[in-house]
């Protein structure tokens, strides 16, 4: 209203130029720079999760929950790894559309893909800091932080943790 | 102390059970953190700020454990697990329990 009364003396043209920037323009603006810059934030995040995975590559990660016979162990923590991502604008609200209608939200997958693989590395990298050979008993959860509105507002955090049970080999070549 | 998710600790005997010990703290977001969030939030991907408040506060959850853990004269805790709830907006409770046992 108060933008309304000191935008009164203007004609009529400019102000619903005006107005229709401010409804329309600026959302847009907003969703194309979530669109750009969110799809540049993911590829260069898979990018860097599948070179990092490949450095990993050989170090056993597994989800038995218990050990295998064969593995003979000096020494054990835990260790875990977590993340936490949210979507962006554009594909908030590409997904509340889609929710509409149900169905695959297609906009959603990659995001926790990425996430989980993040929090699998962060849990690995913290173990082979330490100076661990192996994780073993590896559990994946996953928690909503906050709501995201069916609009596209509002924080939407998933948080992504991953956690095991790093042990050290006895001997490195224990395994018969 | 030692921690495991397993039933027991790898390579080491149990010979004594003390029950389940627990540790939580309720954390709410800060506002600073929470604005850069709020921005971050626009472009999607990590919010740095909240990982990060995350993890402290599951050390702090995970140390409350261990604390009660050795208060009974257990030197391990075995099958830990993590839960997570939000309460209210903007607060969350991380939440730790195991079982203290004495291993060999």
């Amino acid at each position: 209203m108060a933008l309304r009364s000191k935008l009164s003396d203007m004609d009529d043209g400019t102000f619903q130029n005006l107005n229709l920037l401010l409804n329309f323009g600026l959302p847009l603006l907003l969703l194309m720079t979530a669109y750009f810059i969110g799809s540049m934030i993911e590829r260069t995040h898979f990018r860097s999760i599948r070179k990092r995975e490949s450095e990993y590559h050989g170090y056993p990660v597994v989800s038995f929950d218990t050990m295998p016979d064969d593995w003979k162990v000096s020494d054990s923590t835990m260790v875990a790894g977590n993340i936490v991502v949210s979507l962006d604008y554009f594909k908030r609200v590409i997904a509340g559309l889609r929710s509409l209608v149900g169905g695959r939200l297609k906009t959603y997958e990659p995001l926790l893909e990425r996430a989980r693989r993040e929090a699998l590395l962060r849990m690995t990298e913290s173990a082979r800091r330490q100076g661990y050979d192996a994780i073993f008993n590896v559990r994946l959860e996953t928690s909503r932080l906050a709501n995201s509105r069916g609009d596209g507002h509002g924080t939407a955090g998933v948080e992504m943790l991953a956690f095991g049970t790093a042990v050290k080999f006895a001997s490195r070549f224990s395994r018969p | 102390m030692e921690i495991s998710n397993t039933e027991s600790i790898p390579g080491r005997r149990i010979v004594e059970f003390y029950g389940v010990v627990t540790g939580n703290t309720v954390r709410a977001k800060h506002i600073g953190r929470d604005i850069m969030a709020g921005l971050k939030n626009i472009v999607g991907g990590e919010l740095v700020g909240y990982t990060e408040l995350l993890q402290d506060s599951r050390n702090e959850a995970t140390e409350r454990m261990i604390q009660q853990a050795q208060s009974m004269g257990a030197n391990a805790v075995v099958n830990v697990r993590f839960a997570t709830s939000s309460i209210s907006q903007g607060a969350a409770e991380l939440f730790a329990y195991g079982t203290a046992v004495k291993v060999e």
